[in-house]
């Protein structure tokens, strides 16, 4: 009886490990079913590298270049506002505030997270557009600054509390042994503490990544979604999520557009993989060295 | 500060220089007071054992010469700790720690090459010559009898080393920014008897140029290496003398019992 017991939870956990597998692969199987097929009406260097994204025009014509860069530049612009801020934070929290102050504070940047994105996308048209707008005397403020700015807020409590947890993580020992020859507070975070807390670091931005390019109301709604190719970060841009999101009403399920749109899902699905897969070899090339 | 050049007279010399002197030092950790009023002196250039059992404040007194205490939340420390006469609490802490360096009991190498182990004391204090580093190592880990174990790879990770090697490349790192005094935590706790030799004989070696003060669990370690060996109990001195009396004829109790193994 004992024994049939162990049998039966053995391959229950193993048949939950492998459904989930067997979703991913399925997921990925229905995405390529559904957007291979636009392949045979562009080419993939066209649909990739074409600079036009007229879907509605006859002939129409699927090229994402301008989405993709847009994804790129709104991620990009938000990466480098939340990293620093994010390292500055987490250090803040952990180094300098007493511990107690610190745990409240930290809650409250967890709290961030909980905010939906389309609040942040409210926040974005009713608040942040008209400042930018003003700020550098454009035409309209809803450009990829004012995405990459409402998404760097969105990113933050996440890498903040990663951040803040390897930082915490660093062995009381390391700043003893610092501190111990004379190196000041500033030295000690410096280099010790950032280096060796980096491999968190890291899994900190590239998470921060992982959240920013996936995400789609908010720059939806506060990016002005031009699919131009961006030359600056005071442009309206088009990312490739509110693409799918904007147009995925109107089509016509199996015609070239539809299928276009299932295309870019692909292209997406491909970059969060490669960013997720060069996050874990980094971090286990850190691991194996230490 | 006298210079001792002459090995005969160290002995004569050393018995005059007081480095280290604290005046009814009393520490609290909170509202618990682990040291109860604790006057020594400490000679320039000697090797000064505090011995006891755990509890006993050796550590907690072996902190506060170089204000490490500070990192621990709500302690207090009441009475005086001179150096070279000067309270140490009008040196800054960078500058204290400079001249006071502390090995731990574990082995802590930072997670950086051997290289920049050694090297990064000296960076932190403004040095950045390449050459000037090199040579600072090169002593350093010469005067821990480490160099010529290491010197084909200064380069590689400084964890890939056995635990007597990093605790030697600790003592370097410790030497590497021209402490005068060093003091050891339980320095071989967790080191094997040929390395703990290897440890033992370093700071045999550095005797002449650095005033060290040893807290160790091992009590035939301080046989073994101090000239003076203190032993605490319960936050308060006992008894403080010359090592070779305090372990055949030691005047209390309760030293007696302890370096016997009746207790602790």
């Amino acid at each position: 009886m004992k024994e049939y017991f162990e049998w039966l939870i053995e391959n229950l956990i193993l048949i939950c490990g492998v459904i989930s597998i067997v979703f991913v692969i399925l997921i990925f199987i229905f995405l390529l079913k559904e957007g291979s097929g636009i392949f045979s009406h562009t080419s993939l260097t066209g649909f990739i590298f074409g600079k036009d994204w007229y879907p509605i025009s006859d002939p129409p014509k699927f090229g994402i270049l301008p989405l993709i860069l847009g994804s790129f530049i709104v991620t990009l612009g938000a990466i480098i506002i939340a990293v620093p801020l994010g390292i500055a934070s987490a250090v803040f929290l952990s180094e300098v505030v007493p511990r107690g102050i610190g745990d409240i504070l930290k809650a409250i940047i967890e709290l961030l997270a909980a905010i939906p994105s389309i609040v942040l996308g409210f926040i974005g048209i009713v608040i942040l557009s008209p400042i930018i707008k003003n700020i550098f005397n454009l035409p309209t403020g809803l450009t990829a600054l004012a995405g990459s700015v409402m998404l760097a807020f969105m990113a933050l409590p996440t890498i903040v509390s990663i951040i803040e947890d390897a930082i915490n993580s660093v062995p009381k020992s390391y700043r003893e042994a610092s501190y111990a020859m004379g190196a000041t507070k500033w030295q000690t975070i410096r280099r010790v503490i950032l280096p060796a807390a980096s491999s968190g670091i890291l899994a900190a931005i590239m998470l921060g990544i992982g959240r920013v390019i996936g995400e789609t109301m908010a720059v939806l709604m506060i990016t002005g979604n031009a699919a131009i190719i961006p030359t600056s970060f005071l442009q309206p841009v088009r990312t490739m999520t509110a693409t799918i999101a904007a147009e995925m009403g109107e089509v016509i399920r199996g015609d070239a557009h539809y299928q276009a749109l299932f295309g870019i899902g692909i292209v997406l699905f491909i970059i969060t993989f490669l960013i997720n897969l060069v996050s874990d070899l980094f971090l286990h090339k850190k691991r194996g060295k230490a | 500060m006298v210079t001792l050049t002459n090995p005969k007279s160290e002995t004569l010399n050393s018995k005059q220089n007081i480095k280290i002197k604290t005046n009814n030092l009393k520490i609290w950790y909170g509202s618990h007071q682990v040291m109860h009023g604790v006057s020594i002196d400490v000679y320039e250039n000697e090797i000064l054992a505090a011995i006891g059992p755990a509890n006993s404040g050796k550590t907690s007194f072996l902190k506060c010469i170089n204000r490490l205490n500070d990192l621990i939340p709500r302690s207090k420390v009441e009475g005086e700790i001179l150096l070279d006469d000067k309270n140490i609490y009008k040196l800054s802490v960078s500058s204290l720690r400079k001249r006071v360096g502390m090995v731990f009991a574990l082995p802590l190498p930072l997670p950086l090459t051997i290289f920049d182990n050694v090297a990064y004391g000296p960076r932190m204090h403004g040095i950045k010559e390449k050459k000037k580093l090199s040579e600072i190592v090169e002593s350093s880990l010469r005067s821990s009898s480490l160099w010529d174990e290491v010197k084909d790879r200064l380069n590689s990770q400084a964890m890939k080393l056995s635990g007597g090697q990093q605790q030697r490349l600790c003592i370097a790192r410790t030497l590497a920014v021209e402490p005068e005094v060093i003091l050891y935590d339980e320095p071989c706790s967790g080191l094997d008897p040929i390395s703990t030799l290897k440890v033992e004989e370093t700071m045999r070696e550095l005797k002449s140029r650095y005033t060290q003060i040893l807290v160790t669990n091992n009590v035939k370690q301080a046989a073994r290496v101090s000239e003076r060996t203190a032993f605490f109990l319960m936050g308060e001195l006992i008894e403080l003398e010359e090592t070779a009396q305090l372990f055949t004829a030691p005047k209390d109790k309760r030293t007696d019992d302890y370096i016997s193994g009746r207790f602790g």
